[in-house]
């Protein structure tokens, strides 16, 4: 036992550890700070986790174009646990999404971003960013059809930067095209550099904390004012501080391991994302989705209108990045809790409500031709005359029910044309599939007048919904 | 400070120091932003790719046809497989439309029966010329330079599409 005591004081001694990390871990924080603190540090447990699986994946992945997709398929269905190690990285991955939102939400609503603690906030910002191109840059490197078309997207985005265009392109693509290089760039990018930059950043944004100390827990009524706030905040901590290790680290040990579990129990019961079609640029036969966290960014490019888009691609984003950034420097002072600034807590939900509804949209795609929609049954079409019967058949043929629905047959694009003869004559009808308009196709070149005639003669009998199955 | 500090031995040390770190930083710099920059500075030359005799084809019919890359590294393997939609306008004349739709570049299919190509992403729409039909693409598709050689179709493998601002 001696032994072993001595050996801890030796390098207790030698490092130094108890001048200079136990003073850290025990830092006053102000009492009362609670649950509503726990997800920073959240956060960070899970970034800690996906450095953990994701050096464990980088032991078995081959990070070249060519091989990238069989050594996936290799951890997935062959390596012991591969396959919950991969969802852990994938759940991890999005527990940390999830986790860096409400963290800005809850900082942003409690205004912990005021002075002096607006860099805190600023390298916060640059870290969401980061976190968000981690993201994206993993599910590339599942290189199945989808990562590869991924890889195209991204470009055709950066291709929106004025001037240098298919410069930013060529450059995220490493070529002109898809190739040997465009693997290991983003390999590189996802496992090299932005990690990195994250870990830099991090420690920056954990020196801000020891420096500024935790945010207290705001008051109605009492305003921050940059000329006494140190002073005031420092004997407040005098008085009443409580020391961050154990008082205040027990809940974000106990919140952090909760979510570890959440997380490596949907790694086990649920599985990593399905691998898809191997990785073939010449594969059109391919249907390009973002992982979950970014179908609401999914849904804007199919929703916006189109003059704004070009712009909002690249703009957008630099916009929302830039008014994020500045928003401490023109808020650094006055009244931080959240009833003495309804108006935050308008623009969270605002914010949040569009997101939500977006990715509401973004997960059904309505916008998305349905190319699986099967042509209608007979019960569907009815006892009609054959010329309508023949327009029936048309509805499928010409693509129609791609983004038309009848009777819950065909894709959701345009509008349900199960009643549609309630709503529209003849010559209505005609001229709208003769001239299209908006997201509709003009028809009126792809059609023979008597197959237009005949695709009227069958949309004039869609007057009631026809429910009975055969 | 009003007066300017005399150079003595201390700040020329300083100034040493941080000149030898700032100068060692480029000259690393450079090797490591070449490595970034490399693919950009590789410009393949043109290459007629052939995709097929001209026999293969029907006048009226657009078909998808592959074809590799102007110049792959020799280990890309798959990747450096690229397509594009062929279309027979008349006995000689041929249009090789891009694959990448110029809303975002997701890949088109072609629907013969309907006569449109449909984009699986955002549902954008064009018609048999590659004219914008419906829905978000800024552009109609773009086509690579196509030419009728020795009784060959040949397309010439060339960049993927962006579409600009």
């Amino acid at each position: 036992m001696n032994i072993l005591k001595n050996l801890q004081g030796w390098i207790d001694d030698r490092t130094g550890f108890s001048e200079t990390v136990l003073p850290m871990l025990k830092h006053p924080v102000p009492p009362g700070t609670g649950w509503k603190y726990v997800f920073g540090s959240t956060t960070l447990f899970t970034f800690i986790l996906q450095v953990i699986t994701g050096v464990a994946l980088a032991l078995l992945y081959q990070p070249t174009s060519e091989t990238a997709y069989e050594s996936l398929r290799y951890i997935t269905y062959q390596v012991p646990l591969g396959n919950i190690l991969r969802g852990i990285h994938y759940f991890g991955a999005s527990a940390m999404i999830i986790l860096v939102g409400i963290h800005m939400i809850r900082v942003y609503i409690w205004a912990a971003y005021k002075y002096p603690r607006e860099m805190s906030w600023i390298s916060g910002v640059f870290l969401l960013g980061l976190t968000v191109t981690m993201g994206f840059t993993g599910q590339l490197l599942r290189w199945d059809s989808n990562g590869v078309w991924s890889a195209i997207v991204a470009a055709e985005q950066a291709g929106r930067v004025p001037f240098i265009g298919n410069w930013a392109a060529h450059f995220l693509l490493a070529g002109e095209t898809l190739g040997g290089a465009t693997l290991s760039r983003f390999f590189a990018f996802h496992v090299f550099l932005i990690p990195a930059l994250l870990f830099t950043l991090i420690g920056l944004h954990i020196f801000l904390v020891l420096r500024n100390g935790i945010s207290d827990p705001p008051q109605a009524g009492r305003p921050v004012n940059p000329a006494t706030y140190r002073r005031w905040y420092n004997t407040m901590l005098e008085e009443k501080g409580v020391p961050f290790w154990p008082d205040a680290a027990w809940r974000d040990m106990l919140f952090g391991f909760s979510v570890v579990l959440i997380v490596v129990l949907l790694a086990v019961f649920i599985g990593p994302p399905a691998i898809g079609a191997p990785p073939d640029p010449a594969n059109i036969q391919s249907n390009p989705r973002p992982d979950w966290y970014f179908l609401w960014y999914f849904a804007l490019f199919a929703l916006m209108p189109a003059w704004l888009e070009n712009y909002a691609i690249i703009f957008g984003p630099l916009l929302a990045g830039l008014v994020l950034v500045v928003l401490p420097l023109f808020f650094s002072k006055g009244e931080r809790h959240p009833l003495r600034r309804p108006w935050s807590i308008g623009i969270v939900i605002f914010i949040v409500t569009i997101v939500f509804t977006l990715w509401h949209e973004g997960a059904n795609s309505p916008w998305s031709p349905d190319f699986t929609t099967k042509p209608l049954p007979a019960h569907v079409i009815g006892n009609i005359s054959s010329q309508a019967r023949e327009g029936g058949r048309l509805f499928y043929k010409k693509g129609c029910q791609f983004c038309h629905t009848i009777s819950g047959y065909g894709g959701r694009r345009g509008p349900d044309l199960s009643t549609v003869a309630r709503r529209l004559n003849r010559e209505e009808m005609t001229i709208r599939i003769v001239n299209g308009g908006g997201n509709m196709p003009a028809y009126g070149a792809i059609l023979s007048h008597q197959e237009l005639d005949a695709l009227v003669r069958f949309l004039q009998t869609r007057k009631t919904e026809s429910l009975s199955e055969p | 400070m009003s007066e300017r500090m005399p150079l003595n031995r201390r700040t020329f040390l300083i100034k040493l120091s941080l000149a030898l770190g700032t100068v060692a930083g480029f000259l690393v710099a450079i090797p490591v932003v070449g490595a970034l920059l490399a693919p950009l500075f590789r410009k393949p030359a043109p290459a007629w790719r052939a995709v097929g005799s001209a026999g293969q084809f029907e006048v009226g019919k657009t078909v998808l046809v592959r074809f590799r890359d102007a110049a792959p590294l020799p280990w890309a393997g798959k990747v450096s497989q690229t397509a594009s939609w062929l279309r027979r306008n008349s006995e000689e004349s041929f249009t090789a439309f891009s694959v990448n739709c110029t809303h975002l570049g997701c890949p088109v299919r072609w629907i013969e029966e309907a006569e449109l190509f449909f984009c699986p992403c955002h549902g954008g729409v064009y018609n048999k010329d590659g004219s914008h039909a419906a829905g978000p693409p800024p552009h109609n598709l773009r086509e690579y330079p196509v030419r009728l050689r020795n009784g060959q179709v040949e397309i010439e493998a060339s960049a993927i599409p962006i579409t600009n601002l």
